[in-house]
C-alpha cells in the first residue's frame, strides 16, 4: 500500500526547504500579512463566545468517542447515505481512491472524448494528488475556489489549509489571470480579479456535468454530508452538475445531526474569524428535481486507520482542518506552507503527514516546531499537538537507532555518551573536567561560539553559556573544607 | 478492490476493538450554551446587527399584507423589475408592481438569465446572522436560490432564534433533505485577505422581516 500526502516523496526536508523560504521576502511578507489578519479576526470572534472552552471540550469528546467507534459510525453513515439514494465506495489508499473516481467519471461521460469536472476546494483530493491522476486519464479538473484556482493556474502548491494561495499577492494574481484568461486589461484590484473569476467560472458551472468535492462532516445518523464555504463555488459544484463525487476521509464522520451545533460554531470562527461562513451546504443522497441525479461517496483510509492504535496518535484524527494552528505557529509564520513539503502544513501538518506515512518522507517535520504551545491553545478540538510532536521525535530517534548508520551517527554517539556520563557521579565529574578543558578554544567571554560539527547547529542560532571554571560541587567541597578547617 | 470495505473496517476493529470507551455518546458533556438568554426584542436587534455586519439589507414590516410592498422596495433599490419564485410561494406576498416568473422546473439556462429570486426560509440565527433554507415549497430548490444575483428572503420574526443549537433543533425533524445556511451574500477574502462580496452566489441579500 502506498500512502500519499501530496508530493512529499519529492519534497526536500524541512530544514532545507525552510532555508529557501526564509530568503523569499515577498513570500514572507504575504504570509505574515495574511496570518496577522486572520489571527486578529479569530481572536475577536472567539472573545465574543462566553462558552468557547465548553464548546472545545464537547468537540474533543465527540471526536474521541467517534474515533473509538469509527467502524460503527462509518457503517451507519454508509447505510443511511445509500437509503437516501447515494452510493458509498471504500478506498484503502490514494491510488484506489483515484481509480474509483476515474472509473465513475468515465462511466458517466461515456462517449465524450474531452471530459471536464468542476471541483470544490478539498484538501483530501490534494492529498491523493487527484488532479494529477485525472489529467493522466485525460480528464480536466477545474478548481473553482478562487485560491485553488490561483494555485492551479500557477502550477503551484497550496501553502495553507484554508487560504491555499495566501503566499500570492494581488499583483501576482493579476499577472496570472491576465495570461490564463487572456484579459490584459485586468487591474490588481481584488474586486476586479474576483469579478474575472466569476465570469470565467460561471459558464463552466452551468455546462460541466460532473462535480467533485470533499466534505467537512459526514453525518452517520442521516447519511448526510456537509460542506462549509464562502464563495458559492461550493454550492455551484454540489448543486448544478448531474453527478457528484465526494471524497471523504474516514475521520470526517460525526455521529448525529445535532453534533453540527458544536462544529459549526467552532469551525468558522477558528478558520476565518467569521461568526459563520457565508454558505453551508448539507445534503442527503439525491433529490428529485433538485441537484445531482447521482451521488457517490468515496471513503478514504490512506493511512488514517494506522493512527487509531495509539490513543495519543489517534487524537490527530480529531482535526477539523480549520488552519488556526498554522496562523498561530511562529515557525509557519516565518516559512509559509511550502517548506513543510506536504499539503498539510503548519503544526497539524507536522504531526499528520509523518504519521500517515509512517515517518517515511517526512522525518524532519516533527522538528519543525518550537513547542511553544500556541497551536494547542487555538485548536478548536483541543489536539495536544506539542505532546504528539515530542512523541514523534521519540519515534524518529528510536527508528534511527535501529539502523547501523543511525547507531554510528555522531548525534547518537554523543547522546549515548551523555547518557552513560549521567549514570554515575564519577563519570559525570570526569566529563565536566574534560569539557572545561575542551571548551577553551570556543570560549568568548562567558559564551561558547562556533562549536565544531553537529554542536555548531546549536551555537549558530542560540546563546550557550560556557561551563564555569568551578562547578557547584567543587565549590561546595572547597567551602566545606574551609569550614571544617 | 471490492474488499476494501472489509479491509478498512477490519483495520479499525483491530486498532480500537476492545479499547476502553472513555465516554459513551450519551455521556458527552454539553456545558455550552444551548438556549438563548436574550428577550425577544434584544434577539431581533442582534439579528439585525449581524445581518448588517454581513452586508445584508433589512426591510421591516408589520403585517403579512405589507410584504409585497417591501419586496417592491427591495427591487426598486436594486433597480430590478422581475422576481423568480417557487410555485408554492404565497400569492398574497407577491409584489404587484413587478413581473413574477414562477419556477416550473425551469432549465439552468433560463435561471441564469434571471436577476432576483424571492423565497421564504425555515429559520434564522441571531447570534451569527444566518438564514436557513431547507428547500421545500416556497423556499425554492437549491439552484433557484443560487444563480440569480439578488436573493430577497422573507423571514417571520417568530422564526428567529438566538443560537445555532436552537436553530438546528428546530429543523432536525426535516434533516433528511437538502439544507443551505446563508450568512450574508457570497464573499471571498482569498486575495490579500480583502473581503469582496459576490463571487459566485448572489451578490446581494435582502431580508424582509415581518410579523409579531
Amino acid at each position: 500500500m502506498s500512502v500519499r500526502v501530496g508530493k512529499t516523496d519529492r519534497a526536500a526536508a524541512f530544514p532545507v526547504a525552510a532555508k529557501t523560504a526564509l530568503k523569499n521576502d515577498q513570500l514572507r511578507a504575504n504570509v505574515r500579512r495574511a496570518t496577522d489578519t486572520i489571527r486578529g479576526k479569530r481572536a475577536l470572534r472567539v472573545e465574543e463566545m462566553p462558552d468557547w472552552q465548553q464548546l472545545r471540550d464537547t468537540a474533543s469528546a465527540i471526536k474521541a468517542h467517534t474515533l473509538r467507534h469509527l467502524d460503527e459510525y462509518l457503517v451507519e453513515f454508509e447505510k443511511n447515505c445509500e437509503l437516501a439514494g447515494g452510493k458509498v465506495h471504500w478506498a484503502r489508499d490514494a491510488d484506489e481512491a483515484n481509480a474509483i473516481a476515474i472509473g465513475l467519471i468515465r462511466q458517466y461521460s461515456e462517449g465524450n472524448s474531452h471530459v471536464e469536472v468542476i471541483k470544490v476546494k478539498t484538501m483530501t483530493s490534494d492529498e491523493v494528488q487527484m488532479n494529477v491522476a485525472l489529467e493522466a486519464a485525460g480528464i480536466t479538473p477545474i478548481e473553482t475556489d478562487l485560491a485553488d484556482m490561483i494555485v492551479q493556474m500557477g502550477h503551484d502548491e497550496p501553502s495553507h489549509i484554508v487560504v491555499p494561495a495566501l503566499h500570492r499577492n494581488r499583483f501576482e494574481v493579476r499577472d496570472l489571470f491576465r495570461e490564463t484568461m487572456h484579459r490584459p486589461e485586468l487591474t490588481a484590484e481584488p474586486e476586479d480579479l474576483t469579478g474575472a473569476a466569476r465570469a470565467y467560472l460561471r459558464e463552466r458551472f452551468l455546462k460541466v456535468k460532473i462535480g467533485v468535492s470533499g466534505a467537512n462532516f459526514a453525518i452517520a445518523e442521516t447519511g448526510g454530508v456537509c460542506v462549509v464555504e464562502s464563495e458559492g463555488n461550493g454550492r455551484m459544484c454540489l448543486t448544478m452538475p448531474d453527478v457528484l463525487i465526494s471524497l471523504i476521509g474516514v475521520e470526517k464522520v460525526i455521529p448525529r445531526f445535532e453534533d453540527l451545533e458544536v462544529f459549526l460554531q467552532l469551525l468558522p470562527r477558528s478558520a476565518t474569524g467569521e461568526r459563520m461562513n457565508p454558505y453551508n451546504s448539507l445534503w442527503c443522497g439525491v433529490h428529485a428535481g433538485d441537484g445531482p441525479k447521482a451521488f457517490h461517496v468515496i471513503l478514504l483510509d490512506n493511512g488514517r486507520t494506522k493512527l487509531l492504535h495509539d490513543e495519543m496518535e489517534r487524537e490527530t484524527l480529531e482535526c477539523i482542518r480549520c488552519g488556526a494552528c498554522l496562523n498561530a505557529c511562529p515557525v509557519y509564520r516565518e516559512t509559509g506552507g511550502h517548506a513543510y513539503g506536504s499539503i498539510y502544513s503548519g503544526p497539524i501538518g507536522a504531526i499528520l503527514s509523518p504519521q500517515l506515512q509512517s515517518l517515511e518522507h517526512s522525518r524532519s517535520l516533527p522538528y519543525a516546531s518550537t513547542l511553544c504551545g500556541a497551536c494547542y491553545e487555538v485548536c478548536p478540538v483541543k489536539i495536544n499537538i506539542p505532546e504528539i510532536l515530542i512523541h514523534l521525535r521519540g519515534r524518529v530517534v528510536r527508528e534511527d537507532q535501529a539502523t547501523l548508520g543511525g547507531k554510528l551517527a555522531v548525534e547518537n554517539l554523543a547522546m549515548q555518551g551523555a547518557a552513560a556520563a549521567f549514570q554515575s557521579q564519577r563519570r559525570y565529574e570526569a566529563a565536566q573536567r574534560l569539557a572545561q578543558a575542551g571548551q577553551m578554544l570556543f570560549r568568548k567571554g562567558d559564551q561558547l561560539e562556533n562549536l565544531p560539527g553537529m554542536a555548531g547547529g546549536w551555537t549558530k542560532y542560540r546563546d550557550l553559556k560556557a561551563i564555569p571554571k568551578q562547578s557547584f560541587r567543587d565549590w561546595w567541597k572547597s567551602r566545606s573544607k574551609g569550614a571544617s578547617a | 478492490m471490492s474488499d476494501a470495505r472489509e479491509v478498512i473496517l477490519g483495520r479499525i476493529r483491530a486498532a480500537v476493538g476492545g479499547a476502553p470507551d472513555r465516554v459513551a455518546y450519551d455521556q458527552i458533556g454539553r456545558e455550552y450554551q444551548r438556549k438563548g438568554s436574550l428577550d425577544r426584542e434584544a434577539c431581533l436587534h442582534l439579528l439585525k446587527d449581524r445581518l448588517l455586519d454581513y452586508d445584508s439589507e433589512i426591510l421591516e414590516v408589520g403585517s403579512e399584507a405589507e410584504i409585497g410592498g417591501a419586496v417592491e422596495e427591495a427591487l426598486r433599490r436594486a433597480g430590478e423589475h422581475s422576481v423568480l419564485v417557487a410555485e408554492a410561494f404565497p400569492k398574497n406576498w407577491l409584489p404587484s408592481a413587478a413581473e413574477v416568473v414562477v419556477d416550473a422546473a425551469l432549465a439552468t439556462e433560463q435561471l441564469d438569465g434571471l436577476g432576483t429570486v424571492l423565497t421564504t426560509c425555515e429559520a434564522a440565527v441571531a447570534a451569527t446572522g444566518t438564514i436557513i433554507l431547507v428547500h421545500e415549497g416556497a423556499q425554492g430548490r437549491r439552484a433557484v436560490t443560487l444563480l440569480p444575483d439578488h436573493h430577497i428572503c422573507v423571514l417571520a420574526r417568530q422564526q428567529v432564534v438566538e443560537t445555532v443549537p436552537e436553530a438546528l433543533a428546530a429543523i432536525s425533524s426535516s434533516r433528511r433533505m437538502a439544507m443551505t445556511t446563508i450568512s450574508g451574500p457570497s464573499a471571498t477574502s482569498d486575495i490579500e485577505m480583502t473581503r469582496i462580496r459576490g463571487v459566485h452566489g448572489p451578490r446581494r441579500l435582502s431580508v424582509v422581516l415581518y410579523g409579531e
